[in-house]
């Protein structure tokens, strides 16, 4: 086998070509990940020695721990209100046939195209009226606005390519069409609804612009990271990187594990 | 009646799938839709089904007036064209489906569930999920499915097209013994003629959005009353035909022919039809009152039986059907120029109007 694919020249540069690439998108974490392990007290490469230091500042520091936790509860709130949004949205999209809704599909990618910086402008003036300035379900509202596209882009995306004819299967066995959707076209649409979810998470957890504009004292991890960078330049911002990093790890691990497929195993 | 259509249209835009239809479906009968895709069947279905609704008209189920009633409410159990099972459930959970959704106690909706399973030969098979079971046999759970809550109304949409030839044969047999050892009343919807002359206790021939004949398989085929009816079911040579004073008719390409009865008033437009299997060829033809000769251009082997195509010196092509006994060689070659015949009563007339 290994005899056959080296006589393809073409496959050859391609395993070339994507393991460069690979390298290079693995690179910064060869440098994160030893730095937050340093024994020096700035940024440092390769780090002198070997300490937890920065793990242990990070937890004792209330601050960093606040706005961790922050972050969570902001981005869990964000992917509960996209998903909520996103899944009927996608239905009306995929599904009805009312005038404009080409249109409308379209215009669903508007958040992702307009820049940030816009979008937090905009939102600033109208959430200042709305009192929601400083308090962290504003900020999942507002990065609700950023995570909408891709829940609808994948969930429609899995939509599509689902057989109507189930739907209206169960229907005509004695189903509503809520129960119909619920119990039979969601659950073969999990890897999309799963992988949807995790792109909603990530894309609030990870966002700064927006947490700049309304976050006020109530800080999300990333404005706490900038902050630090901005005053002081240690290795605790490598140490909360790796944990985002293994943080995503396991959501896509989890992803992989329970979005695998439509159907739950074979049973014996 | 257990169902019943009246004047049911259905418009698409411009388009007009239905075109008024009236349906009676008696009580245990297996009634088929048949015609040409295009021809508004499937659209029937649906309204029947409730995944569409009418435009104009009604739809009795028994004693109920269904037109506007959602799919749920109707008690009709659908075999789909590509079956629709749940992928993610199993065999046992796919059956029980119905049931549940009318609250059936576990205990009774399992033994339903074994019982369905078992009518349909498939009672090893409940554990399995539907994409470990072959074509036939995730069509039988369709089918175990459909008929596990006892519906008012079972409704076959094309189910065989999906199988091979034997498989198709041995499950429209099975499809047929349930359906009449049930007593299930049965709208079955089918492009195929053949399938439809086997299957059904009577046919409804469709064509742009209307029926153009309703009757026993039988009737259908030996006695179309239009001449799309007798092209589309079986094969047929249909002939141009003007009705002359008396029992006979003149055919353009073929002469006088021949008839039991009047084709119509004298100069009144009819198309004669004479089906494959009467024409008599050779020496058989010999005696009978319409007779003419012809040369074989094809012959085609069917196993039981041959098919020639013959054209006569006036052009006109004719498509004979002969049985064949394994024991004897065929007689006739292609090119050889043969006496063809067929006999008065053999020839049903088809009055011009308006087709």
């Amino acid at each position: 086998m290994p005899a056959a694919r080296r006589r393809q020249p073409g496959k050859f540069a391609l395993g070339v070509v994507a393991g460069l690439v690979f390298a290079f998108l693995m690179l910064p974490l060869l440098v994160v990940f030893p730095i937050s392990v340093s024994s020096a007290s700035y940024l440092q490469f390769p780090p002198p020695g070997f300490s937890w230091q920065w793990y242990v500042r990070f937890l004792e520091d209330v601050t960093w721990v606040e706005s961790a936790i922050r972050s969570f509860k902001v981005a869990l709130l964000c992917t509960a209100l996209s998903m909520a949004l996103g899944v009927p949205l996608s239905f009306a999209l995929v599904r009805s046939r009312l005038r404009g809704m080409r249109l409308a599909d379209r215009l669903v990618a508007a958040p992702i195209i307009v820049p940030n910086i816009i979008i937090s402008i905009a939102i600033y003036s109208l959430f200042s009226k709305l009192q929601l300035i400083g308090v962290w379900y504003g900020i999942a509202i507002a990065h609700t606005i950023l995570a909408l596209p891709f829940v609808v882009i994948l969930v429609s995306a899995g939509l599509r390519t689902f057989d109507e004819a189930q739907e209206q299967a169960a229907m005509g066995l004695g189903a509503t069409w809520g129960v119909a959707v619920w119990r039979i076209t969601l659950p073969q649409l999990r890897p999309s609804l799963i992988a949807a979810a995790f792109l909603a998470f990530v894309t609030s957890f990870d966002e700064l612009v927006i947490a700049m504009f309304l976050s006020g004292a109530s800080m999300t991890l990333p404005k706490k990271m900038f902050d630090n960078i901005m005053l002081e330049i240690d290795p605790t911002i490598a140490a909360v990187s790796v944990m985002q990093i293994v943080l995503a790890c396991i959501c896509l691990g989890a992803a992989a594990l329970f979005g695998r497929g439509v159907v739950p195993g074979t049973p014996r | 009646m257990d169902l019943t259509l009246r004047g049911v249209v259905r418009r698409f835009g411009t388009v007009t799938a239905l075109a008024g239809i009236d349906l009676d479906v008696a009580e245990g009968e297996l009634l088929t839709i048949l015609g040409p895709s295009g021809s508004g069947k499937t659209t029937l279905l649906k309204i029947v089904a409730g995944f569409e609704f009418p435009d104009e008209g009604t739809v009795h189920l028994g004693n109920s007036d269904v037109t506007v009633a959602p799919p749920r409410s109707r008690d009709v159990g659908m075999v789909f064209q590509n079956y629709a099972l749940f992928p993610h459930m199993t065999v046992a959970q796919n059956v029980a489906f119905p049931l549940e959704m009318r609250r059936l106690a576990k205990p009774e909706r399992e033994r339903r569930v074994a019982e369905a399973l078992a009518l349909v030969e498939l009672a090893e098979y409940g554990h399995r999920l539907p994409r470990q079971l072959s074509g036939g046999q995730q069509q039988r759970v369709a089918l175990a499915r459909a008929i596990v809550f006892k519906p008012r109304l079972l409704l076959l949409d094309e189910p065989f097209g999906a199988l091979d030839r034997k498989l198709r044969e041995a499950m429209q047999l099975e499809v047929r013994r349930l359906q009449r050892r049930l007593k299930l009343t049965t709208l079955f919807i089918t492009h195929d003629q053949e399938e439809a002359l086997i299957l059904s206790d009577r046919i409804a021939v469709m064509s742009a959005g209307r029926i153009e004949q309703i009757g026993l398989p039988d009737d259908v085929y030996a006695r179309p009353g239009t001449r799309f009816v007798a092209d589309f079911v079986g094969e047929s040579n249909l002939l141009d035909g003007v009705a002359r004073s008396g029992a006979e008719a003149e055919a353009a390409g073929f002469g006088t022919v021949t008839l039991i009865a009047p084709a119509g008033a004298p100069g009144a437009r009819a198309t004669l039809l004479v089906r494959p299997e009467a024409l008599r060829i050779g020496a058989p033809a010999a005696g009978l009152a319409n007779r003419t000769t012809g040369t074989i251009i094809e012959t085609v082997f069917l196993g039981l039986s041959v098919k020639l195509r013959l054209r006569l010196g006036t052009g006109l092509e004719l498509l004979a059907r002969l049985p064949l006994r394994p024991s004897e060689p065929f007689p006739l070659a292609e090119g050889d120029d043969v006496p063809i015949g067929f006999a008065p009563e053999d020839v049903h007339v088809i009055a011009d109007a308006g087709r």
